[in-house]
């Protein structure tokens, strides 16, 4: 089974676009189905069908976490990426329908935490929406710092304060505010838990604030927005059955190799269990390691590969299979 | 499918016995003729019709037993069942999870009805019909994770996940191999698994943590787990070691085909929708030796994993005892020919 297999197939039930860089994107289970309850701070992978290329990024669910007939997310446009943000804002309409992968929570709240600092900037805002409806309804305290380059790109800015009150604090750029970090982790009760999402800057300057102020390393989490490293198409000669096959952008080398009718063994299909270790005949190139289970001596010697989660990139690799 | 509940015993009398038809459809778990420690993880798909893969939660001929059994140990020492404060969450989405589960699979013994938070349950076995408001801890009799801990077979462990780790924070134990919750609650995956020899050296508890710690929503895995254990005990916990531990000094050549159990537990692992916490659910099933053998391709198995067993693992395991006895027993069953690949009987 491939990762695929579990996506869920939704309708765009909604566009809105909330300022000139950022449309906000709603979907409902094309059954009318109840999508998957998730925590806040988890993101979705979404699917795009962009002119032949399959292009998938993670965006992080801005809706309530209570709330499952619909999710929505927020899509900054960037102009200087692959294309995915661009085939969201241009090609993306209301009534179309997409898949997207079940909720990962790489970024959830600490439960145990006597209060939630947040801290976003730009676009960094999304999680923290549904972080904060989540928060609100276990009645835990929570605060919101939101820093934005200006008034016009604040996106919800205004909506959060009105529905947070007290509890949101804005800053804008172009108005010459900013947040003042040293004061701000300096005030916190014991027990409060700082969470950050935005440019990488920003996310740097709170963690190190925070390390010199003694705050301990559990209590500060952080998100980045990072593109996902994508699989470029690549050759594999298999030598016991004797053929060539490709390993397309959105396949893995495991899946290609059972597409092609070749015996191999696996598992877990996560890098984890060791099932799909294959042996290395010949590599003029370099593997991208992504699994856990080889060690960085095996990984450099290149005589090994996990099928399931690694790739290849050069002129010739060669497997025992 | 009708499954004819047991009246049996765990205990005491210990009446506990596998009916004919359940024996082919045990988790027998040595796919080879050796076993070592291994990650052994696998996707926990729908595998094999009647076999205990079919479903995402077994319910079997013991079931109703069991239950019963769960609920004399809980009210003879309540701290088998605890959960930190910040497991509340977790124990609803554990809820959700078994009885969304059962009502699909087993739709003539459980039901489900939501009317947006206003959930009607209705376990058939046990005799429940409850009606609460799903996520509002006041409209159930006790936790949500003992609420239906107590109507689920298998322990049930919850692992809160931060800072890179998995922490056992909540769970409902009372049919557990050796190990106490009431000592391992609030400890991280590397602590709770520090007895365990050998297999942190294979480097096995990194990869499984790593493993763990990415589970998506939605795709559960699972693995086999094994021990022996003398009479079909279910609760062999440390607090109540002077009750079982002493049994081990009754195995003879004579009785050791009724007396040992093959314990297997079928360990699954989902990660939790509005917690992201996972939950650890340990399903222990027993055979006696006897009814082992009655597949020969598991009695010749048998044999070659026990007699070639590790020390270090005879040790753990706490089989010193009988060991020597028991490999000698299971060689009359062994008569050299080769085993299939699998788990399954022939
Ligand atoms: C967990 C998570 C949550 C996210 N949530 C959101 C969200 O809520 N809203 C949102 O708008 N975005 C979010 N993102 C970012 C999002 O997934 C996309 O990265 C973003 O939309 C840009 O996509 P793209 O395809 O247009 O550009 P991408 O190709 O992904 O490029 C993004 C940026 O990386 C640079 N880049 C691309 N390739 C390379 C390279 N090889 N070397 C160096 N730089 C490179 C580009 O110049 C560009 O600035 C999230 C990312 C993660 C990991
Ligand atoms: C996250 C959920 C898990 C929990 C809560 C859990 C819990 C435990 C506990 C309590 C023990 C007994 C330790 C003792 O002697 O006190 C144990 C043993 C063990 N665990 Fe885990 N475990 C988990 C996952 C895993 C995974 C993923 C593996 C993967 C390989 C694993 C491998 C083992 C092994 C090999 C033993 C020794 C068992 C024996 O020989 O009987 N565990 N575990
Ligand atoms: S299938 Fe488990 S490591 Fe590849």
């Amino acid at each position: 089974m491939s990762a695929s297999d579990h996506l869920i197939p939704v309708v765009v039930s909604n566009v809105v676009e909330v300022n000139p860089i950022i449309k906000r994107f709603e979907f409902k289970h094309v059954n009318g189905d109840e999508l998957p309850a998730f925590s806040g701070g988890a993101h979705i992978v979404v699917e795009m069908l962009d002119d032949g290329t399959k292009r998938k990024n993670p965006y992080s669910l801005m809706s309530s976490p209570f709330e499952r007939d619909q999710y929505a997310i927020s899509v900054r446009r960037d102009d200087t990426g692959r294309g995915g943000s661009k085939f969201m804002h241009e090609q993306v309409r209301p009534g179309m329908q997409m898949k997207i992968s079940a909720p990962v929570n790489l970024f959830a709240l600490d439960l145990r935490a006597r209060k939630h600092l947040m801290i976003a900037g730009g676009i960094g805002i999304t999680p923290f929406i549904a972080q904060m409806a989540q928060a609100d309804k276990l009645g835990v305290p929570f605060e919101l710092h939101y820093a934005a380059r200006s008034v016009s790109q604040a996106a919800y800015m205004d909506s959060l304060a009105d529905r947070f009150g007290d509890h949101v604090s804005c800053y804008c750029d172009d108005q010459g505010e900013s947040v003042d970090l040293e004061t701000l982790l300096s005030n916190q009760p014991l027990g409060t838990h700082v969470y950050v999402c935005g440019p990488k800057g920003m996310i740097e300057r709170v963690v190190q604030t925070a390390t010199s102020l003694g705050w301990p390393a559990a209590h500060v989490h952080f998100e980045h927005f990072l593109a996902p490293p994508v699989g470029e198409p690549f050759e594999v000669h298999l030598a016991k059955a004797g053929i060539d096959i490709t390993v397309g952008a959105e396949q893995s080398l495991l899946e290609a190799v059972e597409a092609s009718g070749t015996p191999i063994n696996c598992m877990c299909r996560g890098g984890a269990c060791g099932q799909c270790e294959t042996v290395v005949v010949a590599c003029d190139g370099e593997i991208m390691h992504n699994d856990h289970w080889l060690d960085e001596e095996q990984r450099a010697a290149k005589q090994r590969i996990m099928p399931c989660v690694s790739r290849f990139r050069g002129k010739r690799l060669e497997l025992d299979l | 499918m009708t499954i004819q509940f047991k009246d049996e015993s765990f205990r005491g009398d210990f009446t506990y016995a596998n009916s004919p038809s359940n024996i082919p459809r045990f988790p027998f778990p040595f796919p080879e003729d050796e076993y070592m420690y291994s990650t052994n993880i696998e996707p926990h798909h729908a595998a094999r019709a009647g076999s205990p893969f079919e479903n995402a939660f077994d319910v079997d001929e013991h079931y109703v037993a069991e239950m019963k059994d769960r609920a004399l140990v809980l009210a003879d020492d309540p701290g088998r069942c605890q959960a930190l404060p910040h497991m509340e969450t977790a124990g609803w989405d554990f809820l959700e999870l078994v009885m969304v589960s059962k009502a699909r699979d087993y739709p003539d013994l459980f039901k489900l009805t939501m009317d947006g938070d206003r959930w009607h349950w209705i376990n058939k076995p046990l005799q429940i019909d409850d009606t609460f408001t799903f996520g509002d801890s006041s409209t159930l009799p006790c936790h949500p994770m003992e609420y239906i801990g107590r109507q689920v077979q298998g322990d049930h462990a919850i692992l809160d996940q931060r800072d890179g780790n998995l922490w056992m924070d909540a769970g409902i134990i009372t049919a557990q191999a050796d190990w106490s919750l009431d000592f391992d609650i609030g400890m991280n995956f590397f602590e709770w698994h520090a007895p365990v020899p050998l297999a942190h050296e294979l480097g096995v508890f990194q990869r499984a943590l790593k493993f763990l710690l990415t589970l998506p929503q939605g795709q559960p895995s699972r693995r086999l787990n094994w021990t022996l254990t003398v009479n079909p005990r279910l609760d062999t916990s440390p607090e109540n070691y002077p009750k079982w531990g002493p049994d081990r000094m009754t195995v003879t050549p004579e009785n050791i085909g009724e007396k040992v159990h093959l314990r297997v537990e079928l360990q699954t692992f989902w990660r939790l929708p509005r917690s992201n916490a996972i939950l650890f659910p340990i399903r222990t099933y027993l055979m006696a030796m006897n009814e082992v053998v009655t597949q020969p391709k598991w009695g010749r198995r048998l044999h070659r994993v026990m007699r070639d067993l590790r020390p270090e693992l005879v040790d753990y395991k706490g089989l010193s005892r009988y060991h020597p006895i028991l490999v000698e027993w299971l060689s009359q069953f062994d008569d050299g020919a080769p085993t299939s690949p699998g788990i399954f009987p022939d």
